[in-house]
């Protein structure tokens, strides 16, 4: 990916929220110096948390994080093919089980194009932690929120976002799928600006 | 095949029948033991005919000329001869003839093949006399033995017995000296009331080895030193190769050929992996000067112009144009269905053996006398030097009768391009089974259809726009007038007295190849024809069923028979929502085999979701109503995969856009519906019942979608048609 | 050089390592009763039991089934497998048979866990397993039947 170094077009762009592109991005996601022209700390926060929603709300994260009890697939999302369900602690149901078909890594086809993704382990996000059909404002509350974010700390929030390996899946999903943008080390670098900011959420 | 056509095979074949019933001196073995002449029965068994073989053990075994993808001619030709020879169904079994026009020709087509449904009929008097013979040899056999008169003794359960002397054998204890018994030429059959086997659910005899793994198929065929093949088709219908580059191929260890072979580029390898990874690093170049590249989109567009414009008339009655510009009210439709891969489990597979001018096969032949000649003609070898193993095949659907015999074309070529001795195993992956073609026809059916004042349908008219099945092929003799019925049939013959109707067809041209799959014409003609019925019928107030009931002809009594029952079943009252529930009905005829189902169908997100299916059959006397049942419950599954999801797409330039199965979607477990199917208690012949459970459930779903949410679907599947 | 344990046996294989298991099954120990559907985890024809689980062979290469415990259908022998299998002849359950290796292995897995699975569950494991004759009623029947029987 291509990076420009154009500061006071990349201000400008930032103030009036234009597209990307002409900011320095990384994969498609601004990089944490690009906030820096933030006078409001909270307004800062939650321009990062916006910045870091690209990731999260990016279906290769969005797909395992469903608010039914189905993954979803796809960039255009659809009910994963072929069916199946959450089960007990979201790996799968008895007799098809998620590790069924997706092994520690990522298998490329022996004939055909494309890929069947894999890591180990490989399962759903929690229900309390679904993230399709909702707002960036309620991801964020969620994701903040130790009752329904695994128990979790800022801290501990972002060594997850940094550094947990089913996280990182999605910038190394395999042949055939677009990846979630920017890097793990980006968006652990946005987590982190995020919370020294005060980890505002974004209103709406 | 059509009932048109059939009766051709019929009429051509009428000569054969008798010489063919039981075939002499034939000796019933199996693949090629009947063909060298080697490995003769052993010493002690008993073959009346080329269809039976009873061993000292007391085994019998039955050779099977039709071949079995789950449609279960294995059981049922055996069957009839156990109920014949009043053998014990544990004795029975069953095993694939051998690639034998004249000892095992389809005695409706002339030649040896399966289709159209017509194993049990027209196996059921063959295979009967077939053990009727064996029978009374068996007779002669221990009243020679015994001393006896033959009149006085007694079959039953596999057991020969002479009540007054107090003696009795098993048919192994008797089969040598049967051997050398007169064979009878005509012996007596038993009067339906008498049937033992006949109308029971028998065990399957390929149950067993299908639950256990135990069961060979094609590609369970392993020889020594053999090697496997894949080949890259062209992307495009029509195209060829213009340059290829083996190298990046060769370089994939265990890839030891990449030859070019008429229908593309082999890559053969040690192992199926290798040669898999070696096609996938070949670079082929391709010619698509004369490959259609034309979108599905643009074909459909095609057709429909070309339905609008002069056709050829396939059946018609009455003054309909007449009819139509007199008529009270006037509904009109186009319905528009796409190309469908028949997607059997297992794919295409062959595996072919050369030793010194010998040629092997192992193969899901359904026409073994079409792929025969092939092998012979293409490998330069004589016919007498071919042999055909029929396999166990998973699934066929239509799939593997073609008349062009491309599959045993190709592994021949790949045989042929090798030039020496050897063995070789041909694999099409799922993504070849699905861009491959030999579709159902892609179909667009114009409909017009006329109501009077007092909602009597006046008028009916049905143009059809598809691609010939039989044109270009063998099958193209039995055209009649440039028509092939294949393309339309189930839209023409209808039960109903429509008095002023006309059916006519354009034919279209593609290089897409184009077959029959399961019901062949019957899978689109089946849901027009009904579905346009219940508009028709909605528009003149009068109930689907009742409907029905008063157009049908008055000689339409199998139809009328299969309707009133299954509206009995469902308990149809008329009321067409119940709930959230909507129901429908369909009628169809195909292959002689009267279906009548309801569907019981309920919104799903904008989708049907169909719970409950009642199915009533006639298909003549039935011999195994636990195979009956089972080929409803499979028909009108398959029917319903194709009818929510199913579609092979053109993309522009030509190329497939469906892969595998995560874009050609199967049905599955959870989306099957609970199927009762009732067989009608009837003394017709046996018809065949592979095909004609499929095409009502398409209607039934159809209409009752209709009546749940007052959309008619033109567009299938219903994945595109509820959209639009 | 792979090592693993196929049907209570010790097998070492000398293929590459991104070779499936499925071929591997057929080709190097000519175990055909796993078969070939569609090569990438939808149709479930090639299930076998690895290490306890249900696994798709299509889609495991070799080297991720290094050291593991794999059972094919020619290997299953307790008293789930009995139960299904005798189910699946007293229904009369197959009609082509390819997909019906994976249909035993996967109903043999649920009723390992699920002595006694709703309907509900019989969706959530056989789901996988595409039957293209639509032979799933029976399925479900005999699956309810087995458990039956294990019922005693």
């Amino acid at each position: 990916m291509k990076m420009w170094k154009v500061s006071t077009v990349a201000l400008i762009a930032i103030l009036s929220a234009a597209s990307s592109g002409w900011s320095e991005e990384v994969n498609g996601l601004r990089t944490v110096d690009e906030f820096d022209g933030f006078t409001d700390e909270t307004a800062r926060s939650q321009a990062l948390f916006e910045e870091m929603a690209k990731v999260i709300q990016h279906p290769r994260c969005l797909n395992c994080h469903p608010a039914d009890n189905t993954p979803r697939q796809g960039m255009e999302m659809r009910i994963h093919e072929p069916p199946v369900v959450r089960g007990d602690s979201g790996f799968g149901a008895p007799g098809m089980r998620c590790n069924t078909c997706h092994g520690s890594e990522n298998v490329d086809y022996v004939s055909g194009d494309g890929s069947i993704p894999g890591h180990s382990p490989w399962m759903l996000a929690p229900i309390e932690q679904a993230w399709i059909g909702k707002t960036v404002a309620e991801i964020c509350a969620q994701i903040k929120d130790p009752e329904r974010n695994g128990g979790r700390t800022l801290a501990e929030l972002h060594e997850h976002n940094a550094h947990d390996g089913l996280v990182g899946w999605g910038w190394t999903p395999g042949e055939g799928r677009e990846s979630a943008p920017g890097t793990q080390e980006l968006f652990g670098e946005l987590t982190n600006a995020w919370i020294e900011a005060g980890a505002a959420c974004p209103e709406g | 095949m059509t009932e048109h056509t059939r009766r051709q095979f019929l009429s051509a074949s009428a000569g054969l029948v008798v010489a063919v019933t039981l075939p002499l001196p034939g000796r019933a073995q199996s693949g090629a033991a009947a063909i060298l002449g080697q490995d003769a029965p052993t010493q002690g068994d008993f073959a009346p005919n080329a269809f039976i073989r009873v061993a000292p053990d007391d085994t019998v075994t039955v050779l099977i000329k039709h071949i079995e993808f789950g449609q279960g001619p294995y059981t049922g030709l055996s069957t009839l001869v156990a109920e014949e020879m009043d053998a014990d169904w544990s004795q029975m079994r069953a095993e694939a003839a051998p690639a034998n026009a004249e000892l095992y020709a389809n005695l409706f087509f002339g030649m040896q093949g399966t289709g159209g449904s017509t194993a049990m009929a027209n196996s059921y008097m063959q295979m009967r006399k077939a053990g009727a013979a064996a029978r009374a040899m068996l007779v002669a056999a221990a009243a020679e033995e015994w001393g006896v008169p033959a009149g006085e003794i007694e079959v039953a359960q596999g057991v020969v017995r002479h009540g007054a002397s107090d003696r009795s054998a098993r048919f192994g204890e008797l089969a040598e000296r049967a051997a050398g018994m007169t064979v009878p030429e005509d012996p007596p059959l038993k009067d339906p009331g008498q049937f033992k086997l006949i109308g029971t659910e028998v065990q399957k005899l390929d149950t067993k080895p299908k639950s256990t793994g135990q069961a060979t198929f094609t590609l369970d065929v392993y020889r020594e030193g053999m090697e496997t093949v894949v080949v890259r088709h062209p992307p495009f219908f029509g195209g060829r190769v213009a340059n290829f580059d083996p190298a990046p191929a060769m370089a994939v260890p265990g890839v030891v050929a990449v030859r070019e072979i008429p229908s593309g580029i082999a890559v053969y390898a040690t192992s199926t992996a290798a040669a898999l990874k070696g096609r996938e690093a070949l670079d082929v170049e391709w010619d698509d000067t004369e490959a259609e590249t034309r979108s599905s989109e643009e074909m459909l567009q095609a057709f429909s112009e070309a339905a609008a414009a002069e056709t050829l008339v396939a059946e018609e009655a009455g003054d309909v144009d007449g009819a139509l510009e007199g008529a009270e009210q006037v509904i009109e439709t186009e319905f528009r269905f796409p190309y469908l891969a028949h997607a059997p489990l297992e794919t295409l597979d062959a595996v072919i053996e050369m030793r010194d001018g010998v040629a092997e096969l192992w193969m899901g032949s359904q026409f073994p006398s079409l792929d025969k000649p092939t092998l012979a003609q293409t490998l330069g070898v004589d016919p007498s030097n071919v042999i055909i193993n029929v396999m166990f095949a998973g699934g066929s659907f239509g799939r593997r009768a073609q008349p062009d015999a491309h599959l045993a074309a190709e592994i021949a070529a790949i045989a042929k391009a090798a030039g020496r001795n050897g063995s070789w195993k041909l694999l099409w992956t799922r993504e070849d089974d699905l861009h491959g073609g030999y579709y159902r026809p892609m179909t667009v059916h114009r409909m017009r259809g006329g109501i009077d004042a007092e909602g009597n349908i006046v008028g009916w008219t049905d143009v059809l726009a598809n691609q010939s099945i039989m044109a270009g092929g063998p099958m193209e003799a039995m055209m009649d007038k440039g028509l092939d019925p294949t393309a339309y049939e189930g839209a023409t013959k209808m039960p109903y007295d429509l008095v002023n109707f006309r059916t006519s067809w354009a034919r279209m041209e593609s290089p897409v190849p184009v077959l029959w799959w399961r019901s062949v014409g019957h899978t689109h003609t089946g849901y027009a024809t009904e579905v346009f019925l219940d508009m028709l019928l909605e528009a003149a107030g009068k109930d689907p069923v009742q409907g029905r009931l008063d157009l049908l002809r008055a000689d339409a009594g199998r139809d009328r028979a299969v309707l009133e029952r299954v509206a009995a079943m469902a308990g149809w009252d008329g009321q067409r929502v119940k709930g959230d529930r909507g129901y429908g009905i369909a009628l169809h005829e195909s292959f002689n085999t009267y279906v009548a189902q309801i569907a019981e169908v309920s919104n799903d997100n904008g989708m049907p979701r169909v719970h409950r299916v009642w199915c009533a059959v006639d298909c003549g006397v039935a011999v195994n109503p636990g195979v009956i049942r089972a080929q409803m419950e499979g028909g009108i599954g398959y029917g319903l995969t194709a009818l929510l999801y199913s579609q092979i797409t053109l993309l522009p330039g030509g190329r497939i856009a469906e892969n595998n199965f995560d874009d050609y979607r199967m049905l599955r477990i959870n989306e099957m519906p609970a199927v009762e199917v009732e067989i009608l208690d009837t003394d017709h012949d046996p018809s065949g019942v592979g095909e004609p459970g499929t095409p009502p459930i398409g209607p039934a779903v159809g209409n009752a979608w209709r009546a749940l949410t007052g959309q008619t679907v033109t567009r299938l599947p219903f994945t595109v048609g509820v959209q639009s | 050089m792979y090592n693993l344990t196929v049907n209570n046996r010790e097998v070492s294989v000398d293929v590459p390592g991104d070779t499936p298991l499925l071929w591997v099954l057929r080709d190097e120990l000519r175990l055909t009763g796993t078969k070939f559907g569609c090569g990438v985890a939808q149709c479930g024809a090639c299930t076998v039991m690895m290490d306890g689980m249900t696994r798709r062979s299509c889609v495991t290469p070799i080297e991720m089934a290094d050291g593991a415990f794999v059972e094919t259908i020619e290997g299953l022998d307790t008293p789930e497998s009995q139960a299904v299998q005798a189910a699946w002849v007293a229904n009369d359950v197959p009609q082509c048979g390819w997909c019906q290796s994976g249909q035993v292995v996967s109903a043999t897995a649920l009723l390992t866990e699920i002595p006694q699975p709703t309907d509900d569950d019989i969706d959530n494991a056989m789901a996988g397993n595409i039957c293209r004759c639509a032979t799933y009623q029976r399925i479900r029947k005999a699956i309810h039947d087995a458990a039956s029987t294990l019922e005693g």
